[in-house]
Order: C-alpha cells, then structure tokens, then sequence
C-alpha cells in the first residue's frame, strides 16, 4: 500500500522496482488476483482506447449535442501539409487527445481516464511516445500502471473531479500522470516521473471548470489538447534534468487547497468562466431554450 | 483505501460524462431489476443538472439503454430511445424540480408488463458511481457495488431474523441491512446488500417465508 508519492517512491527503492511494477503488484494482491490478470484487464482498456484515438482522425463524427465536429480531423489534416510549429509527435499526441474526445462527446466507447471528460490526455501521450519508440504492447501496459498509480495518489490526497477541484482536478491530473507515464517508457528515474507530473500540475494550477451550457465538452476538448502538450513538454523538462522544486505530494495538496477556493461557478456548473461569457449563455439559450 | 489501479483508469464507458451517462445506464440497469420483468412503460423524473442537460449529454439514451439491459460500454446506447420504441416501450421524460437532491438525481416510475408499479429515486454521484435512494416510497441505500436483494414483507415479529438464518445458512455475507416499514403491522422493506453473487435459488428460498411479498434481486452493475 502507499497513499503518497513519498511512499511509492520509497516502495519502488526499497525493491529496486519501477512504479508500474509496484502498481501492479499491489493491485494484484489487493484484488487476489494475480499479475496475468490485472495486465490483461488493462489490455482490455488499451484496445478500447486505442480505437477511441484513432477514429476521429479521417472521419468527422458530430457531438450529441450538435455543438462540434471534426476538430481532430481538421489538426490530422494540418500536420499532414508540414507546416506545423510544435512537433509532429505533440500535435499526433493532440490529434490523438482531440479524436478519443470526439469519440466521447458523440456517445461511442472510452475509457475514463481519470474521468470521460479528460479521457483523451493519458491514452493520447502514452500511444504516441509508443509509436515514436516502437514500444511493445507490455511496456504500454506499465504505463498506464504507472499513470494510474499517480492518479490514485491524487485521488487518495486531493480530487479528481472537476466539480470538486476545477479542471486542473480533471485534465490537470490526467496529464501529471501521462507525465510520469511516459518518463518511465522513456527510462526516466522514478525522481524524473514525479519531477514531470509535478511541473505538469503546476502549470495548470487554479485551472477552473467552466463546460458551456454545463456539457463535457466546450472547452474541454482544447484543455484534453493543452493538457497532452503539457505533460509532454513536462517530460522533456525532467528528462533534462529539470527538477520541480515543490514535491508532488505538496503540490497535490496545493492543487486540492487551490480546488476547493474556487467559487462554485468555476466548478462543473456551467456557470462562470467561460459558460458565463455571452457567447457561452447563447449557446446554453440555444441547446437548452433557456 | 483507495480505489485502486482500476478505480482510476476505466470504466469503460460510453460517453460524454461518467455521472450523465454511465451512472445512469446503471440507473436504467436498476430500474430494470427493480420492476422485476420486462418494462412497459417508463417516465423519468430529471433533477437538477440531470434536467438541464439530458439530451445534450445523452442521459436520457443512457437511463434507456440501463432500462434495456444494456452495460455501460454498449455502443447500442446511443440508439437505446429507437430500440425502446421498437419494444412498444413508452417512454417520457420529464424535467422536475426534485427537492433537495444531489443535483443529479431522477424519479423513475415504472410499469411491467404484468402491470405491477414501481418506482425509484436514484442519483448518480461523480464517476458513474450511484446510489439508490429510495425504492417504491421506502428509503434505500443501494451502490449497485454489491448484489442486493429487496424483500417486501408483512411488518411482524421474527422477519429479518428469517431471513437472516437463511443468509447465513447459505454462507451469504451481509454488507449492510435496511428495514423500514410503512405503518406498524403491515407492510416493511427489507434491502439487503451482500459480498459476492446472489445464488438463483435463493429468491425463491426467501420467498418461501411465511410472510413475504415480494423480493427483486438487484445485481451488481
Ligand atoms: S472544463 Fe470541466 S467538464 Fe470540461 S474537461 Fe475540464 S473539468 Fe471536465
């Protein structure tokens, strides 16, 4: 068992193991199940996932509520004409964030991540650094061990749901843990995985929930496309040895302290931010007729 | 305790929103056991955030699709109101103002083919998690994490303690144990939740109390 990142990393050096590793054991005895069965329960998710970041990219699907379409279609589109500024790797990643969402807001199948409506930032990291390093499908199955053991620590110490903590709760931690995922499918140290998730949550810190007309969808697209960038970004700055000078756990405190001072209308109920803006009252007048 | 690895990553679900659409297929999925039969008509109560924005969210596909049987990460779902209608399902919608509820909160009222009523308050409470909060007028407290069984029985001396032998009998956990009944003398509810599955004989075991009136088997979802 551990509860923080303190005692995971403590955990992982201890037995000279990987958090993913760590992860799994755990899980596995926890549930009584063995290792086998909790990698193939994983497997399940990733096949899903994988279809949900994939299906959008050629083929526009509308959203139920009408609102929008083909975004990742449209990025897919632009990467292909080369004239792109970030790397090809990052905005695949988006393409692959903007698709898995697509998927959602049109009622097909995901996978949450932590939740539906940042379902796109963990799947989308981890699948594009896979191709760039021609990972195998086991070092993808420890990554999202890995992404899922940071989000429990979250879970454990803070929240995970944009209502409770703002959408630095939701996309902001599903991008810490695409951050330490992939510094470990990297080789990245245990340290470099938590350095990455830390930066990660920090550059998103009071990051507030503000879905238009109180739907998972405006702007949560653009922030499961911010938040694939970010983490990836956060990867790089800890693979080069760049270090967070909060640790993870305070940050996570922080984040939760920072979550809970945000004013109800910042917080999933369509509300404030940008719900509140004119442009965001008419769309909500024109779904809902009110 | 936490959740664990899969408490994080998954379900696997249809979208767009854990609480808009899986709470409610496992809502639907309730409703479903709760009516005990096929369902001929069905008319949702929508509270709070679940009435201001159902159809965009596809709650009301979603609590069909749970009504219809399906799990939360059936593609079906989004064609749950056409395949209902199929059915000679009649269903309705209609946005209300509940009380005070959790913002995402439903009344279903249900009619079974056998034109036995029933009705249920759910909410659906963060990452598709839900709890039942009242069933057929008795307050109730179901997850939908454990099987549960639902017991309606005349209000007399010795009731639970049946039941409960027969619990034990058959090696059966109890996790938690509600009774409450409408006047003294007639009719109670008992809701039983337990670890692991509710064995199929065990309805009909139950059901041969002296005493019983009905029981619906609520499993897992
Ligand atoms: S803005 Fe709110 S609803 Fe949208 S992704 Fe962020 S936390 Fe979720």
């Amino acid at each position: 068992m551990y509860n923080n990142a303190n005692e995971l990393k403590l955990l992982c050096r201890e037995q000279g193991k990987r958090i993913s590793d760590v992860a799994i054991e755990i899980e596995a005895m926890e549930n009584e199940i063995t290792v086998e069965e909790v990698r193939a329960k994983f497997e399940k998710f990733i096949d899903i996932m994988n279809v949900a970041c994939h299906k959008t990219l050629n083929k526009a699907i509308p959203s139920i509520s009408g609102l929008t379409s083909g975004d990742a279609k449209k990025l897919n589109d632009y990467i292909e004409k080369k004239q792109n500024l970030c790397s090809d790797h990052a905005l695949k990643g988006v393409a692959f964030a903007l698709s898995c969402f697509e998927v959602n807001t049109s009622m097909g199948r995901i996978v949450a991540a932590p939740t539906a409506g940042s379902c796109g930032i963990v799947p989308a990291c981890i699948f594009v650094v896979a191709d760039k390093i021609n990972a195998n499908k086991d070092a993808v199955i420890d990554a999202f061990a890995t992404a899922s053991a940071v989000g429990s620590i979250i879970e454990k110490n803070a929240t995970l749901s944009g209502a409770e903590g703002g959408c630095q709760a939701e996309c902001g931690s599903a991008s810490a843990m695409a951050a330490a995922a992939v510094v470990e499918m990297r080789g990245g140290t245990i340290d470099q995985s938590f350095h990455a998730a830390s930066m990660t949550l920090k550059n998103v810190m009071g990051q507030v929930c503000d879905p238009i007309a109180g739907l998972v969808e405006v702007p949560c697209a653009k922030r499961n496309a911010i938040g694939v960038v970010n983490a990836l970004l956060c990867v790089d700055l800890a693979l080069a040895g760049i270090k967070s000078f909060v640790p993870f756990d305070e940050v996570v405190a922080a984040m939760y302290e920072v979550g809970k001072s945000l004013p109800c209308e910042l917080r999933e109920t369509g509300l404030g931010g940008l719900a509140g803006t004119p442009t965001g009252i008419a769309i909500r007048k024109k779904i809902f007729g009110k | 305790m936490g959740r664990g690895l899969f408490g994080i990553l998954g379900p696997s679900m249809i979208g767009p929103s854990s609480s808009h659409t899986a709470g409610a297929v496992r809502i639907g999925r309730m409703c479903r056991s709760v009516a005990r039969g096929d369902i001929a008509a069905a008319t949702f109560f929508l509270h709070g955030s679940f009435a201001q924005t159902y159809k965009g969210h596809g709650t009301d596909r979603a609590l069909v699709g749970g009504l219809l049987g399906m799990n939360t990460d059936d593609e079906r779902i989004i064609n749950s109101l056409e395949l209902a209608k199929k059915e000679n399902m009649k269903i309705q919608f209609l946005p209300t103002n509940l009380g005070n509820y959790h913002p995402n909160t439903v009344r279903a009222e249900m009619v079974n083919k056998n034109g036995d009523t029933c009705n249920l308050i759910a909410s659906s409470i963060g990452g598709g998690e839900i709890q039942i909060i009242s069933v057929n007028g008795f307050p109730a407290n179901i997850s939908g994490i454990y099987d549960a069984l639902i017991i309606r029985h005349m209000d007399k001396v010795g009731m639970i303690s049946k039941i409960a032998a027969l619990f034990e009998k058959n090696k059966l956990n109890i996790v938690s144990l509600y009774n409450n009944r409408e006047s003294k003398g007639k009719i109670a509810i008992t809701i039983i939740e337990i670890d692991g599955d509710v064995p199929e004989y065990l309805a009909d075991l139950v059901s041969k109390i002296d005493g019983i009136l009905s029981i619906s088997v609520v499993n897992k979802i």
